[in-house]
């Protein structure tokens, strides 16, 4: 709970493809009836699949052992249209929406880290609902988002790690590209803790640069594709081209592990505030970050590995969820919000054309010239929309 | 909040905060000194001073910047559409880019200008050419033949923008020629924008600002910028150098033959209607293997040429403006003619070409050095013409010239310029009606 706001984080935001307004109803009462939800440690039973638009209550019973959170997500099972936390075992607690027609998810997380479990469709039917937003519960809803972001980081990173370390190269070469989902879709978010980003996600010539130990995702890619950074040549004659023995694996991967704990543990500290423009700005960094000359356009964020279409993708996603997030504070330029919709469609619809998280995506160095040049140009198509949400949803 | 109109629908509206920004009349042709006769030809006075009074007016019977005296400066721009993009997505841009293009080439700001309604919002217009007036600037668009056609990949089958019914018979891709060495990242594109300046910072800020337009419409693919213009388009101007240290094109197509362009330059009834009045634009990107030449006598310079290096001179004598006698032996050797047999002027020369013409407009370039330490140095040729056929025609009569030896094509483009736009009307738009 984000003790910072006196008031429920019980706010809805749209489906990312439909247009309807959603809010915040920080007193409203209960609804007579309210769907029972129960929580186990391995489950989430939702009583029923379907509810009328309008204001919709939870009741959820933790019978696990684990404290526990409920999520109720948008259509792209990203965006949070309302969550409770801390549920104690044994405890029950309420969590009100208020929310129109669209399709739903459902999910809970025991133990509040990972990707949550027993997650289940949830259809709202009936009229849209015309709500007035509030700000406050927009940007705990986006907080709440980096939280659950976070969360899910953590395990992935460990697994990661864990193959890593245990020197099954095959394993830890799949699992790298995974396991930077969740944080390219907050990067903005862990770029505001000044040290921590230098440590998890700087690429070798920015820690060189700056006279920082090589630490963090990259470092491991580096030596996890020793044999790619010896053949580029850009490095000839640097130590960290020196492959690591099992114990220094077991230093660099231990230390992404904490850093990553510490990021988790900062976004869920009461003191973690964002402001809205915060996150518009932060979704137009997200992009930014994409096309930056050492950024995943160029292919120079992931040098050695190539990995860099799954980091393009999960940027894009996390500006989306941005603009999902503050959709309601945006209803006053609806050409715009459309606009964007369409673009991040269209965004998302070519990146999928180089395959997905599931099945892998190309290696980023097969991509040819043209091809970077076509998803530069769909990158402009959404970008430049992007940069006036800002301005929409402050003054909205 | 109030909604906040796109920038699309912002064109045409001077923005208020810009209005009081301009110094000097913009809205005028600079008429002292301009050649009689013939509308939208003004002179050139060169250079920041001269740019506040120096306007080519965007709207005529032609476009602006084919037979506008020559300026200084060139930033040439070519686009792809964007895949999924329709025949209203290529209205719209040409709509809002013939708007931007009538402010821009009058000095004004685009869109709401450099001070958006609200300090949240980027400025509309990038700002950088604040206060340097018009510079005789003239943006010129073309239409690659992948908008009537589709793309290669579509066996050109496709009608993407439906408008395939109206693909002039003279449009054809320009065939491969001896020594090209085409790099695709100078090749092709859907759309060409030149623009032409007396300031660099002129030409570059109206391409920036239609590209930015352009988002989600057509994306730039690739630019060239340019310098020192090695062609005269009006008797009014010198004949410039290129980076060789010669004159060239000296038998250019000149704005003042009128009879001659009306045969040579805009397509006429053997075009479909919204190509008459237009013409054909050929840009080829010529890489010069500068220091080689640098190391070669003078007197094969001036043979390779066929005329002298300083005056310009045809090697069969006299000056510049000489007719060249190609027939005319060499005083040292009278078994050879003066003007050697593959001279680069003998072999351009209408003479050779069936009378063929074109009206010349490059620029020289220069892209900083390569990693050998040789300057990425050259001629960024453009010609227009009637039909596409004339460049092919001179291009082929150049395979024996001596030139070739210093030179490497690397880029290319053809496109269809369509007629000028009359006020209130958006370039091509006789090809969507």
């Amino acid at each position: 709970m984000h003790h910072k706001y006196a008031l429920p984080a019980t706010c809805a935001a749209a489906a990312a493809t439909m247009l309807l307004l959603t809010g915040c109803v920080p007193n409203a009462a209960p609804s007579a009836t309210s769907i029972a939800v129960t929580s186990t440690d391995t489950d989430c039973v939702v009583e029923t699949a379907t509810a009328a638009g309008g204001t919709i209550t939870f009741t959820v019973k933790n019978d696990g052992k684990k404290v526990s959170e409920f999520y109720v997500l948008g259509s792209n099972e990203l965006t949070i249209v309302g969550e409770v936390e801390n549920i104690a075992p044994g405890a029950s607690r309420d969590l009100t929406i208020q929310a129109g027609p669209g399709d739903y998810f459902t999910s809970c997380k025991p133990g509040m880290i990972g990707a949550g479990v027993g997650q289940a469709a949830f259809t709202i039917t009936g009229d849209e609902v015309q709500t007035s937003p509030e700000e406050e519960a927009i940007v705990a809803q986006y907080i709440a988002y980096v939280k659950a972001q976070s969360e899910e980081l953590v395990p992935q990173v460990q697994a990661f790690v864990a193959a890593y370390v245990a020197g099954d190269d095959a394993e830890a070469k799949r699992l790298f590209p995974i396991a930077r989902i969740n944080y390219e879709r907050i990067e903005p978010t862990a770029e505001q803790f000044g040290d921590l980003d230098p440590k998890i996600d700087y690429r070798k010539p920015g820690a060189d640069e700056e006279g920082l130990p090589f630490t963090g995702f990259h470092r491991i890619e580096m030596d996890l594709w020793n044999e790619q950074a010896v053949a580029a040549g850009r490095y000839t004659g640097d130590d960290d081209l020196t492959p690591l023995t099992p114990a220094e694996r077991k230093v660099v991967g231990d230390q992404l592990v904490v850093d990553i704990t510490e990021l988790k543990d900062k976004v869920a500290s009461p003191e973690f505030t964002l402001t809205l423009a915060d996150i518009t700005e932060g979704a137009k960094g997200l992009l930014d970050e994409i096309a930056a000359p050492d950024g995943k356009l160029p292919g120079e964020e992931n040098e050695f590995s190539h990995t860099d279409l799954y980091d393009f993708t999960a940027n894009v996603e996390g500006a989306q969820v941005a603009l999902d997030t503050v959709r309601p504070l945006a209803a006053g330029d609806p050409e715009l919000v459309t606009e964007l919709d369409d673009r991040f469609a269209s965004m998302l619809e070519l990146l999928a054309t180089y395959g997905s998280y599931e099945d892998g995506f190309v290696s980023y160095d097969t991509v040819t010239q043209a091809e970077r040049n076509d998803l530069a140009a769909a990158l402009t198509a959404l970008s430049e929309p992007l940069s006036r949400l800002t301005a929409a949803v402050v003054q909205g | 909040m109030a909604v906040r109109p796109t920038r699309r629908g912002l064109f045409g509206l001077a923005g208020a905060g810009a209005a009081g920004l301009l110094v000097g009349g913009t809205g005028g042709i600079a008429a002292a000194g301009g050649v009689p006769g013939i509308a939208g030809v003004p002179a050139l006075s060169g250079g920041r001073d001269g740019g506040r009074q120096a306007t080519v007016p965007f709207y005529g019977a032609h476009q602006a910047g084919i037979v506008t005296p020559a300026q200084d400066r060139l930033h040439f721009a070519s686009f792809t559409m964007l895949a999924g993009t329709g025949r209203d997505d290529l209205i719209a841009l040409l709509r809002d880019w013939s708007e931007a293009a009538s402010m821009l080439t009058q000095g004004k700001p685009v869109g709401t200008g450099v001070e958006p309604d609200s300090l949240l919002l980027p400025p509309d217009d990038t700002g950088e050419a604040e206060g340097l007036g018009s510079g005789h600037l003239t943006l010129t668009f073309g239409l690659g033949r992948a908008l009537f056609v589709g793309a290669a990949d579509d066996a050109g089958e496709a009608d993407p923008y439906g408008i395939r019914g109206r693909l002039p018979q003279a449009f054809e891709p320009l065939p491969s020629f001896a020594f090209d060495l085409l790099a695709p990242g100078y090749t092709g594109g859907d759309l060409c924008v030149q623009a032409c300046a007396d300031d660099p910072q002129v030409a570059v800020h109206a391409i920036r600002n239609l590209a930015r337009i352009a988002a989600g419409r057509a994306h730039l693919r690739w630019s060239q910028l340019g310098f020192g213009r090695t062609a005269s388009t009006s008797r009014a101007q010198d004949t410039p150098r290129n980076l060789f240290g010669f004159k060239d094109g000296t038998a250019n197509l000149m704005a003042e033959d009128d009879g001659e362009l009306a045969e040579h330059l805009w397509a006429g009834d053997e075009a479909p209607e919204w190509l008459r009045g237009g013409s054909y634009l050929v840009a080829r990107k010529i890489q010069m293997t500068i220091e080689s030449w640098d190391r070669s006598s003078l007197a094969e310079q001036e043979r390779i040429f066929g005329r002298t290096k300083l005056a310009g001179g045809p090697l069969s004598g006299g000056e510049e403006f000489t007719e060249p006698d190609f027939t005319a032996p060499d005083p040292e050797q009278t078994a050879q003619p003066a003007i050697d047999i593959a001279a680069h002027m003998r072999l351009a020369h209408p003479l050779h070409n069936g009378g063929a013409r074109m009206l010349r407009r490059g620029y020289n370039y220069v892209d900083g050095s390569n990693e050998l330490g040789q300057l990425s140095a050259g001629l960024f040729f453009i010609s227009y013409q009637r039909d596409p056929a004339t460049f092919v025609r001179v291009q082929r009569s150049l395979k024996p010239d001596l030139l070739n030896e210093y030179i490497r094509h690397i880029g290319s483009g053809l496109w269809a310029v369509p007629a000028g736009a009359a006020r209130g009307e958006f370039i091509a738009q006789a090809l969507f009606e």
